[in-house]
């Protein structure tokens, strides 16, 4: 099941969506649609999406382009949850995990400058809560 | 109330044809790159002289994406190779999709390289993949030192840097050793290469990347596909 993408919501409706965070958006809404497929008696009330620090993704305008997306649809009542995932470094040499600030790579315990992004590229969907 | 473990890309769609496309492009040793910088960073530029530079029997082609009009694809036309121009209409990235249809009718067996010239945006193209084997940033002298760091996600995907009109460098107050050290902050490991399509620096260097990544490409199908 696809998400009408001509909603009268969106002024660009004809050439797509233009904005980022929207096509994002209607890509949620899609695997909401999918999973309420597999549960006919029952109703999608939450969906729960990581948003890592590196993926480009910004909260407010997808939050945004969720709540246009569905207003005034079935799904209006679908909470889009969204859960902030900061970079985190390992350190090559001591393993160290390091939540990495101000773009500063070095393992602040040993203080090796080649350590690895472990987590903050993350653009998943996490969980959905169903009333059944 | 039920809570249901998910854990999928958001972007899965996107993904699974990604996937494919690399998959084709691993069996064929074809190699994919997709270059991505901000608008006028000189990305056809860059494309013209390295088409330009290509021997005539070279199996490459490239695809380019804009908003609107046939533009670049005429520019790029004028060197023999195949190319197609995808307009998006308003879509600020090309995906998987537009690069599956649009070489519908090519016949990828005949490439050795395909070229992704992507729309002009810092930010959304990151975040589709497109099946390519690297990611490549352009950032000209003309912009600031400090996109890297308002702009980290690109600059930690993109495997090579091309710091593009450097022959501007006397005439602009850009500090091309900060900009360097902003996109190694945000990624330590990245390649970086000075170039100018005015002079011509830098193109031998970008060149021959390019033909060591090809090489790679095709390297990876002689040990896929030898016996064991």
């Amino acid at each position: 099941m696809a998400v009408v993408l001509r909603s009268r919501h969106c002024p660009f409706a004809d050439n797509g969506f233009p904005m980022h965070e929207l096509g994002i958006a209607a890509s949620i809404l899609e695997s909401v649609q999918a999973e309420a497929l597999r549960h006919p008696a029952g109703r999608i009330t939450k969906v729960g999406v990581k948003i890592g620090e590196l993926s480009g993704v910004d909260r407010d305008a997808l939050q945004f382009g969720f709540e246009v997306l569905v207003k005034d649809t079935e799904w209006e009542p679908v909470v889009l949850d969204l859960e902030y995932i900061p970079r985190v470094q390992r350190c090559s040499k001591c393993a160290h995990e390091f939540r990495m600030t101000e773009f500063d790579p070095q393992c602040p315990q040993c203080g090796e400058f080649l350590t690895d992004c472990i987590g903050g590229e993350e653009l998943d969907i996490a969980y959905m809560e169903v009333d059944e | 109330m039920n809570r249901i473990e998910v854990e999928k890309k958001v972007l899965n769609e996107n993904q699974v044809l990604a996937e494919q496309l690399r998959e084709r492009y691993r069996q064929l040793g074809v190699l994919c790159i997709n270059l991505i910088s901000a608008p006028g960073s000189g990305k056809t530029a860059l494309l013209e002289r390295t088409l330009q530079r290509m021997d005539k029997g070279s199996r490459v082609a490239v695809l380019t994406g804009d908003l609107q009009t046939e533009n670049d694809a005429k520019r790029l036309a004028k060197f023999g190779f195949p190319v197609k121009q995808i307009t998006t209409g308003g879509t600020c990235h090309l995906d998987a999709r537009m690069i599956g249809k649009h070489l519908a009718d090519w016949k990828l067996e005949d490439l050795d390289l395909l070229i992704v010239e992507n729309v002009g945006n810092l930010v959304c193209p990151s975040s589709y993949d497109l099946g390519e084997d690297a990611k490549i940033v352009l950032l000209s002298t003309s912009e600031g030192e400090d996109k890297p760091l308002k702009y980290p996600s690109i600059f930690f995907k993109a495997e090579l840097m091309l710091l593009t009109k450097i022959d501007l460098l006397p005439y602009v107050p850009f500090n091309a050793d900060v900009a360097r050290e902003n996109a190694r902050r945000v990624h330590p490991q990245l390649e970086i290469i000075d170039v100018s399509s005015t002079t011509g620096e830098g193109l031998d260097r970008w060149m021959e990347w390019l033909r060591a990544r090809q090489e790679r490409a095709k390297a990876k199908l002689h040990t896929a596909t030898a016996p064991h």
